[in-house]
């Protein structure tokens, strides 16, 4: 189901939490609203389950609005960081719960009750733990608990708040696999609300990033990472190296293939995108001074001495092979290559 | 060997000596010994002091049973209207945010503050024939003070506070997530209370209730003030407790003595099972 936002405004007291958002999801997508902690970005998911009244605005599923809709009549899956499972109920009954509180006339039969709960436990590989408690469950497998049962009431989108923000890395990493899998195969129209740059990018279809209560950004991943909008994305996105436009450095600039002009203020460069050459030239004011491994990139610093006396960091990302090519020491001084920039203002 | 050396010299100098241990134990053993065993065999010696024909037909008095009666029925009217009160209270204050609710927080716990002869004295102000309301309700010919709905007043307005102040920490802790969650699977306001909210504060309610039932037939001030001491009419069981003691009716005294400190033993042995239960809430 398509989800439309138009004009939300929210507002806690003084604190403007959401400024006039329009957000359009196309049905099937799998949406990660992507900030800051304190950008507005779970506020955002309440207001779409009706979890959270909206100051101002409208919100249309599939072309209806559900602005005052009761969150219990909008026929959205809501997850919750923290679980939030029933934990007096078992967890075959926390699955069946939205299911057994159907009005009389569109309840399913307990037997059918009982047949669709054991097959979404089959789905989240967990029906061995269908008469366990919660407290008797790991991080992990509370959450996939809260998942099936939230998907038990065939919800027409599906949203998570921060849904592995609670785990620990391991298995967040397999989580993460798995919600996307997941997603191939329900195709639910789905959102899921997170701080981590990595697991937006490598879950999400399509990634909206937010700061300071607006959208700063929409697009797919790789939209967002090649083409940066604004100097927030682009510095919250991955790593970048920020230069800033001096008079007395607009000669290294150009030394090192960014063209500058004076409209220019601030050029962003990603670590991969700088090229490291050897030089025999010792009066290059750039020095190498350490690196470290990451596996198959290395991570390397180097300093760049400014005409002001006070000296930059520079950082660069490199394939291991290559940085055996070179050859490099500590201390050695280089020349630097930039093969791709970005330019605000 | 260092470590476990100036480990035993640091947890000496941190513990205190034998004997201020042992003393401080003495201390209030005795004093629970003296001030609450003591009196409490005393009251059964007493009771039974004519023999048990004597302490059963004490019993059997029809005074007695009347007192017994309306310490039921008062018991039986305010515990079902404060535990709906505590709970919506309760509710009300974790819930929703609204203007002067620290007010009604201080409000709530105006009984345990208020001497209960002034609370007795209030209704005599506002319902005796003096009273603000008492000509009118002279000339509908409605008795309020010095009869069974003075008394319930009273004793609604002292047994007040108990459930809702057993609940209100525990709906603050208790984190409202779970009640979204089951709104947002498409259960009603009613069905989340009932299904998600109560099984939570089950035991904590329980616990308020047994509380508010204890105080609601032993209190005595308010209701003192407020019923008259017509025997057989307006007496609860720790007022016709008295009148007897006044009339050296010693064993009758004794005997309603001996049914109240037995009610006071059944809430202690409960309270106890409550706050196990309460603390194993959250292992099932």
């Amino acid at each position: 189901m398509s989800i439309l936002l138009s004009n939300i405004s929210k507002n806690f007291g003084q604190f403007a939490a959401l400024h006039d958002i329009d957000l359009e999801i196309p049905e099937g997508e799998l949406v990660a609203l992507l900030g800051p902690s304190g950008c507005g970005k779970t506020t955002l998911l309440r207001i779409i389950a009706g979890l959270e009244q909206a100051d101002k605005g409208k919100i249309f599923l599939d072309g209806d609005d559900k602005t005052d809709l009761h969150v219990s009549q909008r026929g959205i899956g809501f997850v919750f960081q923290h679980y939030a499972l029933f934990r007096h109920m078992t967890v075959f009954d926390n699955v069946a719960f939205g299911m057994r509180v159907k009005d009389k006339k569109l309840r399913p039969s307990e037997t059918e009750i009982a047949k669709k709960t054991h097959a979404l436990l089959e789905l989240v590989q967990f029906d061995w733990l269908h008469n366990r408690f919660p407290d008797q469950l790991s991080g992990g497998q509370r959450q996939r608990i809260g998942l099936a049962r939230a998907l038990a009431v065939e919800p027409s989108v599906l949203l998570l708040d921060e849904p592995f923000g609670a785990l620990d890395a391991s298995v967040r990493k397999d989580l993460r696999q798995w919600l996307r899998n997941l997603h191939h195969e329900l195709n639910i129209t789905s959102i899921f609300v997170t701080h981590d740059q990595e697991e937006a990018m490598e879950v999400a279809s399509q990634v909206v990033v937010l700061n300071k209560g607006r959208i700063k950004q929409q697009g797919s991943p790789a939209e967002i990472y090649d083409y940066p909008a604004n100097e927030f994305v682009s510095k919250f996105i991955g790593q970048t190296n920020e230069f800033t436009l001096e008079h007395y450095t607009v000669d290294w600039f150009k030394h090192i293939g960014l063209p500058i002009s004076a409209e220019s203020k601030i050029a962003h460069v990603r670590p991969h995108d700088i090229e490291i050459v050897k030089t025999a030239n010792n009066d290059t004011p750039i020095t190498l001074k350490d690196w470290q491994h990451l596996g198959a990139l290395i991570w390397i610093e180097l300093t760049k001495n400014l005409p002001n006396g006070k000296p930059k960091l520079v950082y660069v990302e490199m394939p291991n092979e290559q940085f055996k090519r070179l050859q490099l020491n500590r201390g050695d001084k280089v020349d630097l290559k930039v093969r791709h920039a970005h330019w605000f203002n | 060997m260092s470590t476990v050396i100036s480990r035993n010299v640091h947890q000496s100098t941190l513990d205190d000596a034998n004997w201020v241990r042992w003393s401080l134990i003495a201390v209030a053993l005795g004093f629970v010994i003296l001030f609450l065993c003591v009196p409490l065999v005393l009251v059964i010696i007493q009771a039974f002091s004519k023999g048990f024909g004597a302490y059963f037909s004490a019993l059997s008095e029809p005074d007695m049973q009347a007192a017994m009666r309306l310490t039921l029925l008062t018991a039986l009217i305010t515990v079902p209207l404060n535990t709906v009160f505590g709970v919506a209270a309760a509710w009300a204050i974790t819930r929703f945010e609204f203007r002067g609710k620290n007010l009604l927080i201080t409000l709530i716990d105006l009984p345990f503050s208020v001497s209960p002869v002034i609370s007795g004295l209030i209704f005599v102000l506002m319902f005796g024939a003096q009273g603000w309301f008492g000509s009118w309700f002279v000339e509908h010919d409605i008795k309020i003070i010095f009869a069974v709905p003075g008394i319930v007043l009273a004793t609604l307005f002292i047994t007040f506070p108990f459930v809702a102040r057993q609940l209100i920490p525990l709906t603050q802790e208790m984190c409202s997530e779970e009640e979204e969650a089951a709104l947002s699977l498409g259960a009603s306001g009613w069905k989340t209370f009932f299904l998600i909210t109560l099984p939570n504060i089950k035991w904590a309610l329980l616990y308020g209730v047994l509380l508010c039932n204890a105080r609601a037939m032993g209190e005595f001030g308010a209701v003192s003030v407020v019923s008259g001491h017509i025997r057989g009419m307006t007496n609860t069981l720790p007022l016709h407790v008295e009148v007897s003691y006044n009339e050296y009716d010693s064993v009758s005294a004794f005997a309603g003595a001996s049914i109240l400190a037995g009610l006071a033993i059944v809430t202690l042995i409960l309270k106890t099972i409550l706050e196990w239960k309460q603390t194993n809430r959250a292992t099932v």
